[in-house]
């Protein structure tokens, strides 16, 4: 299901030196046209369909249509990511629609502090098994 | 053809940017990511720089991008004896079950670290229901590592809220690389979208590692990365063959599709021994969408039959299966599952069908409404969380998966090492795991036989069902190797014979091909003197459909299919010389397919040396129709010669180490 950047609402994340879009898509994929400063996805075929364009678009500009090889016209899934949770609007072909919310973490965002509170290596254990903060299992 | 050379005059000479560092982690995947809060954690006392370069943008890399709705390797209250006996049933017989218990005994500590982190992982209800990971938190249910109870769909896996997995593991290593890099004063030690094309081998010292090149996809600028050791962790080979969708549906592959084979060709170019690289995956997914089966059948107890209601692995083809693959069609591994579902296709039986229904029917025995509404959402987050493309197709079909069944299918072949797979490279393992050879490790746990390359995650070989989980702990264990053996060599200096200037000739080849010719023919995608990345990638896709065992053969291949393929593989090669990018990202694509090329041809080589059909419902060899476990119950290991394209292939002998 390739992604699309609707014209109407796409701008260009203006004067950035680039777009969300381009930032976040794993694949390469969206580029931005200088010339109307709107994104596209350059690349239809490669997309994987991850919707991470989708959910990291300030302007909610980005939908994605079914891969036109194999699936109906009609339906739509739109989520809206928030801080700690995403909700989803599945939309059915025959019109009808599915919503759903489910939480995406527990912490608030940017607050992992990776080392506070666990042990400082040990050099003598540097070549056995187990991590610096935990000893493996044993069976 | 005369070969052709980049001596930018042509296309613009890009900046070379050089960087020196400790250890280089390459890949920003789950691999990368444990590797990079490993490292950092014993590097930063030592003043040992730690750098990763990840060719997108490490919130979102990897083969975890889109989310994930479960953890497959989670060993909690079980044995990691039996893990390892499961992977090796799994995997029919061969593993290397000192990598494989030593992945199992480090694992759950990683996950422990993802809740810690934020991923919200499901617990059992006093009622013996599920509660999300809100639910689980508001009531105060404890920690997977004080003792929480997970909901397991099956024996190894825990459900979890998992869109944002990657994120939050990310958050974690970016953190990591963070405190090393402000501690040491280093400018940067985290590059994203800087794509590692091939790795040098140090000049004093042919047997080491000593540098990796690449570039970046959004500017003019070249980096040669110096390191006195890395993780490779650049992931397996996705669209290798000729997918079922052809058209825009090819980008729904089951696998991330920027799965190039990097992983397995970065190793390659500097000799590193792979191991068995016949090993494939072909997973039964819901058609078209590829949406996770797992938890269907593990969770929600849905069955897959034929059109006409049959266990198609049972009867007659489970009778048929016996002669060929005992004992190994007794276990019911995924491949024998497989092959039994294929043949009740070739029969006409299709569609297969996965019955939801019967499933949601049973369940909805023993729930109420409001479980039942619960259980529906946890079915369509199976798909929203991982594989967001299948809800658009059951949305666009009308499926209303509680009244009918839906379609699976065996998929186009994958080649990995963290899932049901074990392609890859042949590595140390701990040394320290009873009955394990002496040859089987080498001094520093997960480097290959490069001196200063460990792997880990997907190209680590011979040990799959690693997963999401087991590849961060993989990393973990890598990275922290690495760190040994340069405390352990404080003087090595990382050297490389060429130059900067031959190394930037060499990476922007296509571009300065691309240059010199475009304006010859009037559509820049026909002309006789290059190859654009898309023609390429479909070429080598149909080599490898047609010869070496894809979907149109049924997985069939042979001796005479498998040689005239890779006489057709080398010249594909050869042409690989005039590949031709018009910008940065087709410069991407090119190098990436040139990865996929190298991935394929060892595949093939593998199979070809392989005289059986170790993996039935994978792959088949028409002229060994059976598995030999008398000749063939060993690994194939091979090494690459860069030089001269020259392979050497023998068989090491497998060692059981667990009854």
């Amino acid at each position: 299901m390739p992604s699309y950047v609707i014209t109407e609402k796409c701008d260009g994340c203006k004067a950035q030196d680039k777009t969300a879009c381009q930032y976040i898509c794993p694949n390469d994929l969206m580029a931005l046209d200088r010339n109307i400063m709107k994104a596209f996805n350059q690349e239809p075929e490669q997309c994987w369909e991850c919707y991470n364009c989708v959910k990291i678009c300030p302007q909610q500009a980005i939908e994605v249509r079914g891969y036109a090889d194999f699936v109906p016209l009609g339906a739509n899934v739109i989520p809206l990511r928030g801080t700690d949770s995403i909700m989803w609007t599945v939309k059915f072909r025959n019109g009808s629609l599915k919503r759903f919310k489910f939480p995406i973490r527990t912490t608030a965002e940017g607050s992992v502090d990776p080392y506070t509170g666990k042990p400082e290596p040990d050099f003598s254990k540097l070549k056995g098994s187990g991590f610096f903060n935990a000893p493996a299992r044993t069976a | 053809m005369e070969k052709e050379t980049c001596t930018f005059s042509f296309c613009q000479r890009p900046e070379v940017i050089e960087v020196e560092t400790d250890l280089l982690l390459i890949g920003g995947g789950m691999a990368c990511c444990g590797a990079a809060f490993e490292a950092a954690r014993w590097a930063t006392p030592k003043g040992l720089k730690v750098t990763m370069v990840d060719k997108a943008a490490t919130d979102r890399s990897g083969a975890v991008a889109m989310g994930l709705s479960a953890i497959n390797t989670y060993i909690g209250e079980n044995k990691v004896e039996d893990y390892v006996r499961y992977v090796r049933g799994d995997l029919m017989g061969i593993i290397r079950e000192d990598l494989v218990f030593d992945l199992g005994r480090h694992v759950d500590d990683s996950v422990w670290l993802f809740e810690e982190w934020g991923l919200p992982i499901w617990k059992k209800a006093d009622d013996g229901f599920s509660l999300d990971g809100f639910q689980a938190r508001d009531e105060g249910k404890a920690l997977l590592k004080d003792g929480g109870v997970p909901v397991r769909s099956g024996k190894w896996q825990i459900m979890i809220n998992g869109e944002s997995y990657k994120v939050v593991v990310a958050e974690a290593a970016k953190a990591a690389l963070e405190f090393n890099r402000k501690a040491l004063n280093i400018p940067q030690n985290h590059f994203e979208r800087v794509f590692i094309v091939k790795l040098y081998k140090d000049a004093n010292d042919p047997k080491r590692v000593a540098a990796a090149a690449g570039f970046s996809v959004r500017e003019n600028k070249i980096y040669l990365f110096k390191a006195k050791a890395m993780v490779n962790a650049a992931g397996g080979a996705v669209n290798v063959f000729r997918p079922r969708s052809v058209a825009e549906g090819q980008g729904r592959a089951w696998y991330p599709v920027w799965n190039s084979g990097s992983g397995f060709a970065l190793g390659m170019q500097v000799g590193a021994e792979l191991t068995m690289m016949e090993n494939r995956f072909v997973p039964a997914r819901f058609k078209d969408g590829y949406g996770p089966v797992g938890a269907w059948f593990l969770f929600f107890k849905a069955k897959a039959s034929n059109a006409l209601g049959e266990d198609y692995c049972t009867g007659e083809n489970f009778e048929e299966t016996k002669k060929l693959y005992s004992p190994y069609a007794e276990k019911m591994g995924t491949a024998i599952r497989n092959h039994m579902m294929m043949m009740d296709m070739k029969k006409g039986k299709g569609p297969i069908l996965m019955r939801t229904h019967d499933a949601m029917a049973e369940l909805a025995t023993k729930m109420d409404a409001k479980r039942i509404k619960h259980l529906e959402a946890e079915a369509w987050e199976d798909f929203l969380d991982m594989a967001i493309g299948q809800a658009g197709l059951w949305a666009a079909k009308n499926v209303e998966p509680n009244k009918e069944p839906s379609e699976i299918m065996p998929t186009e072949p994958y080649l990995l090492g963290s899932h049901a797979g074990c392609a890859g490279f042949w590595c140390s393992g701990p040394g320290d795991i009873k009955g394990t050879p002496a040859e089987w490790s080498w001094g520093y746990n997960r480097m290959s036989t490069v001196k200063g390359l460990f792997m880990a995650g997907d190209v680590v070989g011979a040990s799959g069902h690693k997963f999401s989980s087991g590849s961060h702990a993989e990393g973990r264990i890598a990275a922290k190797a690495a760190l040994a053996l340069i405390l352990d060599e404080p003087n090595f200096k990382p050297t490389i014979k060429a130059t900067a200037d031959e190394v930037a000739a060499e990476l922007y080849l296509p571009y300065e091909v691309f240059e010199k010719y475009k304006v010859y023919s009037t559509d820049p995608f026909v002309n006789p003197y290059y190859i654009r990345p898309k023609m390429l990638q479909a070429r080598l896709q149909k080599i490898g459909d047609e010869y070496f065992g894809g979907i149109s053969t049924w997985y069939m291949t042979s001796k005479t299919m498998l040689d005239e393929g890779l006489k057709q593989l080398e010249i594909l090669k050869e042409d690989a010389g005039k590949m031709a990018a018009a910008n940065l990202h087709e410069l991407m694509r090119c190098w990436e397919n040139y990865h996929r090329i190298l991935s394929l041809e060892a595949h093939a080589r593998h199979i070809l040396f392989r005289e059986e059909s170790r993996y039935p419902g994978y792959y088949y060899r028409g002229d060994f129709l059976a598995i030999n476990d008398k000749d063939w119950k060993c690994f194939v290991n091979s090494v690459y010669d860069p030089e001269t394209f020259k392979w050497e292939i023998k068989k090491v002998p497998y060692v059981q180490l667990f009854d």
